[in-house]
């Protein structure tokens, strides 16, 4: 499904990817794991298209289609999702207006009909509900005022609206309580199908209990440095960055 | 690529109403004198003291110079080379039905999505679709004007009124500002400069010595208006000027809901327009003055397009009346416009709901005034501005309290939201208080379309121009919401098609 060939970027001219590979097949959970600074989010934000980031080598191809070639929309609407890790707010644009907006959006593209107010209004209550947000958050600015927590359940609730692909979590863990961490995790595993793969990035092996990865890689420098099963996630949470030889103040330079 | 997806590279404005309507018209040759008051109050019939009003006016207009405070650059206007008057070629000066307008002028409403055939109008009603969908975004096209009066002024006059017979049922006159002050001059006489003198400022001078046409409108006591009145205003002619008059009074006890207009040719040179309008509002009356403007804005690169120099004031002026302004302002190359309140009654109300959009080249200075009189007056102000291109924007807003005052008070919210960074936004609040039990609350916040609400929109599917127009409808909301349902789906298309723009 995704193919990431020696993929390197940079920002600024400043190199944070120093060539990456990774194959992610159908229905896998890939876990990315790393010290700060690393790179694990500017690969997820490389991923979706952030203009921030130059792409300097490599290639990436999603269903076989070339990535670097399609515009942050485009990708999108090819089925992929990035749960952010600051999501931002849009003030005065409900949520249930900017859904169902991006929804009907992907509908169209996908060539079915547009949902009418009624069913959309349905569908998006009971997801709300799958990630424990009260109908009344659907009417606030997206994200406006929402506590941390909220805005990553909001994320993940888009995301269980959109169904995509390949779904994308940067850090969706950080900051949560055990209570939200596993509502999180709940609607990510009702997702979890043959035909959708995730690529989860995280700094702390906990969210993986819950969400429990087929594959985790570790990156340091840009790079790549040790790939394994859970066990791999575990042995880090044990014994820290630092026994695969990683002073972590270095990797964050 | 990073240079192209840029927010403010999705903003362009396409103008929509730009267009010329070929039709014979009576214009008078450029320039300005006591003579050219006297020919125009002749065409239009007037009585004797509308005529020496006029030429008052003008005696005091000529002792003013134009104003410069104002944070706007232009050429001046040379009031010598445009023409007072210009007027659609018919047989009658008198109104006419619909059956005898010009099918030229017909179709150009039509054009313009303003719906001139009763029949048609109330057709529309009955498509428009529920309160509910209209809320949920769905409404259907051309469902603005429908359950809505229209007095559409063409140039210097008004061709035609609509539902006149159905509003005169409950008592309430719109008309033409000519007609009224055929049919009702004693109450034209009693109000006209009421609020807003003859000598009041350059424009409003001018306007009082030149004005051609407007509405007028007179709800009776205890009466609630059963429709929403509007005016379009449309400028046609080339080198003229369109000096309207809007006089609406609102007597005891009485509600109305008014909406205005506003549309232009696209053409190189600069057409002035300097309104003047005027409300009056007695004890626990009520009137909503909502405006969409939409005049042309220019080209891209700053030539043509309207001046809008215009004069907007109410008077609050019984126990518990309540005056309300909205607007919603997208057009004209340089606009300046203060639409304020004298709040006069004890415990009148005076609100200000603006959104201003500047694009390109246009520069608008706008704001309003809170003039507390009366105890226990309240006003609100909320102006939202955004500004894009290399265009340049300022609110400016007085709020004052004078001594008798007791216990007014104010609150302001002015935000301005920047798209790209070639535009400004300024803020200029002024207060005055002599009454030391007045409150007032002033709040002020600028912020951009970021990168990161773009990149966040994208993420989701959605194209960047919609993007753009989603952020800035939200940013609107708190004003939209407070104009008439049918008007804030206007609105906000309006904004939507100002905003619009190639993709990289």
């Amino acid at each position: 499904m995704l193919t990431i060939k020696n993929l390197h970027a940079s920002v600024e001219g400043t190199p944070i990817l120093k060539g990456i590979n990774l194959e992610i097949k159908p229905g896998e959970v890939h876990a990315v794991m790393g010290p700060n600074g690393s790179g694990k989010s500017t690969l997820a934000q490389v991923l979706v298209g952030h203009e921030a980031f130059e792409v300097t080598e490599g290639e990436i191809l999603f269903d076989g289609q070339n990535l670097l070639d399609l515009e942050v929309e485009e990708r999108a609407l090819a089925g992929l999702f990035l749960a952010f890790q600051y999501p931002v707010e849009i003030p005065g644009v409900s949520n249930l207006q900017f859904l169902r907006t991006a929804v009907n959006t992907l509908r169209k593209h996908r060539g079915e009909n547009e949902l009418d107010s009624p069913s959309f209004m349905k569908m998006a209550k009971e997801k709300a509900k799958q990630v424990d947000l009260g109908p009344d958050f659907l009417k606030r600015g997206v994200n406006e005022g929402f506590s941390g927590g909220e805005k990553k359940r909001n994320e993940i609730m888009q995301m269980l609206m959109m169904e995509p692909r390949l779904g994308i979590l940067d850090e969706t863990d950080s900051g949560l309580d055990i209570d939200a961490l596993k509502t999180i995790a709940n609607g990510v595993n009702t997702l979890r199908a043959e035909n959708r793969s995730f690529l989860v990035v995280t700094h702390y092996q906990r969210l993986l209990n819950h969400i429990v990865p087929d594959v985790v890689h570790v990156l340091a420098g840009g790079q790549i440095i040790k790939s394994g099963d859970k066990q791999l996630a575990m042995e880090l949470e044990e014994h820290g960055y630092g026994w695969l030889g990683i002073n972590e103040a270095e990797a964050a330079g | 690529m990073a240079e192209s997806n840029k927010p403010e590279d999705f903003v362009k404005h396409e103008y929509e109403a730009g267009f010329v309507t070929d039709i014979e018209s009576d214009t008078f040759e450029p320039g300005l004198n006591e003579d050219v008051i006297k020919r125009l109050s002749e065409v239009k019939g007037e009585p004797e003291w509308m005529l020496e009003w006029r030429l008052e006016a003008y005696r005091q207009f000529q002792e003013m110079t134009e104003p410069n405070w104002q944070k706007v650059n232009f050429e001046p206007v040379d009031l010598q080379s445009i023409s007072y008057y210009s007027a659609p070629k018919k047989d009658t000066d008198k109104p006419q039905s619909l059956d005898e307008v010009d099918p030229e002028l017909l179709r150009t409403y039509e054009k313009l999505g303003i719906p001139l055939h009763e029949q048609k109008a109330l057709a529309g009603v009955a498509g428009a679709g529920t309160p509910a969908e209209a809320e949920a975004g769905s409404s259907e096209e051309g469902g603005a004007y429908s359950n809505v009066a229209v007095d559409a002024v063409f140039d210097s006059v008004s061709v035609v009124t609509t539902f006149k017979n159905k509003l005169a049922e409950a008592g309430v006159i719109f008309c033409s500002i000519s007609e009224a002050l055929q049919e009702y001059p004693e109450l034209v006489k009693k109000y006209l400069g009421s609020v807003v003198p003859r000598g009041d400022n350059y424009f409003a001078s001018l306007n009082s010595a030149v004005f051609s046409d407007g509405s007028f409108v007179y709800v009776p006591k205890g009466v609630k208006c059963p429709m929403e009145l509007s005016t379009y205003f449309r400028i046609n002619a080339e080198n003229t000027g369109q000096f309207e008059r809007t006089l609406i009074i609102a007597d005891e006890g009485a509600s109305v809901s008014y909406l205005e207009g506003c549309t232009a040719p696209q053409r190189d040179e600069n057409q002035l327009h300097a309104a003047v309008v005027e409300l009056v509002a007695l004890d626990d009356a009520e009137i909503k003055y909502s405006t969409v403007q939409n005049w042309y804005p220019g080209d891209e690169n700053g030539k043509g397009g309207i001046f809008n120099f215009v004069t907007k004031r109410g008077m609050a002026r019984g126990r518990n009346s309540k005056i309300s302004w909205t607007q919603v302002e997208t057009g004209s190359a340089v606009t300046w416009k203060y639409p304020s309140c004298v709040l006069k009654g004890d415990n009148s109300v005076g609100e200000f709901y603006s959104v201003a959009l500047t694009n390109n080249y246009q520069q608008a200075d706008t704001g309003t005034k809170m003039i507390h009189i009366g105890k226990n007056t309240r006003s609100t102000i909320i102006a939202k501005g955004i500004s894009a291109g290399k265009s340049d924007q300022s609110y400016r807003g007085l709020v004052k309290f004078q001594p008798t005052a007791e216990g007014a008070r104010n609150f302001t919210q002015c935000d301005s939201l920047l798209i790209g960074d070639k535009c400004g936004a300024h803020t200029f609040p002024y207060i005055e208080n002599k009454n030391s039990s007045a409150t007032v609350e002033h709040e002020a916040t600028t912020s951009k379309v970021s990168d990161e609400q773009m990149l966040f929109c994208r993420q989701r599917g959605i194209d960047p121009e919609q993007a753009v127009s989603m952020i800035v409808n939200g940013f609107c909301k708190e004003v939209f919401k407070e104009l008439p349902m049918e008007f804030a789906v206007e609105a906000g298309k309006l904004l939507e098609v100002s905003l619009e723009g190639s993709v990289g």
